[in-house]
């Protein structure tokens, strides 16, 4: 029997021009994207093409200039700024190219943060992060500052960091630009893990074996949705 | 729960920079320690005006003949010698606040002991007068009412006059010594009661009978003619009272037309402290300018320090943002980072404020007092000066995009 669920994300029509001196710059022209939980999205496209963009928008760290985002049925556009903070707290978890891990703060205390802001007691922070640190392979380091990691193992603490607060929607931006062929294997792996158990993925990248991980792709070019298809069939599918 | 963390977080981060947050704190760490190293010596310099004023004798009021006036010229204070022992007795029964009168008069003369000599200022007083002006004595004693009534040949010696006069090791109570070579005995030295508050030599004196001043020393220009009268009160609130009573009795005494004014003057204790504990004040107030403005350098480097480490930090903020932290989040995290400094300066500071205001005490021998409002004062002030100079680096990292602050190279 088949249940309906209203899809995890909706873009409807969005527009996002910057101004850069006296210049409106278009970096998003109407685009329109639903993405169903439990999906494994790449988002592919060249340097320009907007991607950023769209990425910055779907983790709610910008809003569309013109259009609507509907992440759970609430609409983006209305929100006040720390209104994005709390979204981003409770249902989005980054990835990032650059893994982006506070420097100097141990693995576990990185991967604590967004519970910290979630304002949970500091045991429940350190058990939760302890069991995302687990997740991802990475028990016994939970002392180890950044620069005592490898690239992989950081980008590892990231993803733990971005499962900790059990979000509805994991975004990795490049997760594997800074890695070598070995660690982004471990990666994409993980990744791939994450969505089979449920967890909807969305990846942005330029690489196409990256992209191959992915159920579906989505190419991007000059501020527009150029492709959109199914690579795979869905593993899984949502349960109401 | 947050609060905490972020403490936490903020000493930490003080820590791992500590060289730089050490110098930062020097900044808050003189400050402080200087307003309360100042206020202590400002407030010792205080006391010691008190001490001087208290010296004259505890609520004690003058009285002075005024200038003449022949002509319309105007001769100088104590030009005219109006006021006579008439007028203090008279005093003393009419005005119920007042508890004793005194009087002087006064001349320079020549004293000698054996082959030394010296001169100085001779007082010829009634004994009322050294009780009023609270001497006290390292030897002997005062002179008495019998002493007075019979003119005895007695005198008391200040301790300049003994140093001068007598040999080390030699007992002045007992000796004769001659004033205007009139023969004297000693009776009594008086303990030093050190520089008055306008600065001449109180211990310079000999004290003498009135009535053996009149009539063998120094003469007077008419019979029972003083040069001032002393008139103490039970207490300072009543000097003011005191002082129109005087006014009323001693106009009536001396036949004073309404439109004539006063040929006396009256000053009190509080008259003459004020204009002392005035400058003292306005030393205290200049030193704590001084020291404010080494307060606010300090909290400038507290801003500065703040301004580089957002700068420094901006991914991170980027970060924080990125995971859900709000602006108040971060704001805080910068302000409480402010607020330890200032705190953490604070303490230090009040402890250096204190060790300094000891080492003056012991170093220079200036008289200090340190001052718990100063201490409270300076502290609140420094961790406010953290709190004022963190708003804006604070409110800077607050505000900063979260888009940009993650791309922050």
């Amino acid at each position: 029997m088949a249940v309906i669920v209203n899809p995890l994300i909706v873009c409807q029509d969005m527009w996002k021009v910057y101004r850069i001196g006296d210049v409106d710059v278009q970096a998003l022209r109407g685009v329109s994207l639903t993405i169903e939980r439990g999906e494994f999205v790449a988002i592919m496209g060249s340097s320009g093409s907007g991607k950023s963009t769209l990425m910055n928008i779907l983790g709610c760290l910008d809003k569309p200039s013109r259009g609507h985002y509907r992440l759970n049925g609430a609409d983006t556009g209305s929100l006040r700024s720390d209104q994005l903070a709390e979204i981003r707290n409770q249902q989005i978890g980054f990835v990032f190219q650059s893994f982006n891990l506070i420097p100097r703060t141990s693995a576990l205390e990185n991967a604590q943060l967004p519970l910290f802001y979630r304002g949970l007691p500091l045991k429940q922070q350190r058990a939760l992060a302890a069991a995302a640190l687990q997740r991802v392979g990475l028990r016994g380091r939970e002392e180890h500052s950044p620069t005592q990691l490898s690239g992989g193992q950081q980008q590892r603490v990231a993803i733990a960091r971005a499962l900790v607060a059990t979000p509805s929607l994991l975004l990795a931006d490049e997760p594997t630009g800074n890695l070598d062929t070995q660690s982004s294997r471990e990666i994409m792996d993980i990744l791939s893990e994450l969505n089979k158990d449920g967890m909807t993925v969305i990846l942005v990248t330029h690489e196409n074996d990256v992209a191959a991980c992915a159920a579906r792709e989505v190419v991007i070019k000059d501020g527009q949705i150029q492709s959109d298809h199914v690579t795979k069939a869905r593993t899984h599918v949502a349960e109401a | 729960m947050f609060t905490w963390l972020t403490i936490v977080t903020a000493l930490r981060i003080l820590r791992r920079n500590r060289l730089r947050a050490g110098l930062t704190l020097l900044g808050i760490v003189i400050g402080v320690a200087a307003v309360i190293a100042m206020v202590s010596i400002g407030e010792g310099a205080k006391q010691a005006v008190q001490k001087q004023i208290a010296s004259m004798g505890t609520n004690v009021i003058l009285i002075w003949p005024s200038g003449t006036t022949v002509g319309g010229v105007r001769g100088a204070q104590g030009g005219a010698v109006t006021l006579t022992v008439g007028d203090a007795l008279d005093l003393k029964k009419k005005i119920p606040f007042l508890t004793d009168t005194g009087w002087y008069t006064r001349g320079a003369m020549q004293i000698v002991n054996g082959s030394h000599n010296w001169n100085c200022s001779v007082y010829g007083t009634s004994p009322s007068y050294l009780t009023i002006r609270d001497w006290s004595y390292s030897s002997g004693g005062a002179f008495t009412q019998a002493d007075l009534d019979s003119a005895a040949r007695v005198a008391i010696l200040g301790q300049t006059v003994v140093e001068n006069l007598f040999d080390h090791g030699e007992e002045p109570v007992g000796a004769a010594i001659r004033i205007n070579n009139v023969p004297f005995r000693v009776i009594g030295v008086f303990s030093p009661k050190g520089q008055s508050a306008s600065g001449w030599d109180q211990d310079d004196v000999v004290f003498i009978p009135y009535s053996t001043a009149e009539r063998k020393v120094l003469g007077t220009l008419f019979l029972g003619s003083v040069g001032a009268i002393a008139a103490s009160a039970a207490r300072s609130e009543d000097l003011e009272d005191a002082v129109e009573e005087i006014r009323a009795v001693m106009r009536v005494r001396h036949r004073l037309q309404r439109e004539q004014p006063d040929d006396f003057t009256i000053r009190t204790q509080v008259d003459m402290g004020q204009v002392q504990e005035g400058t003292s004040e306005t030393l205290t107030v200049m030193l704590m300018v001084i020291a404010s403005v080494s307060l606010l350098v300090g909290g400038i480097g507290i801003m500065n320090i703040l301004l580089v480490s957002v700068t420094e930090r901006t991914r991170e903020i980027g970060i924080r943002m990125a995971v859900g932290a709000k602006r108040v989040h971060i704001m805080m995290q910068f302000l409480i980072e402010a607020m330890t400094l200032g705190v953490v300066g604070g303490l230090i500071g009040v402890a250096f404020g204190i060790l300094a205001a000891r080492l003056t005490t012991i170093i220079a021998g200036w008289p200090t007092i340190i001052s718990s409002d100063a201490v409270v004062i300076a502290f609140i002030f420094s961790v406010a000066v953290g709190l004022f100079f963190g708003l804006y680096p604070a409110n800077k990292a607050a505000r900063l995009n979260p888009i940009e602050a993650l791309r922050y190279e």
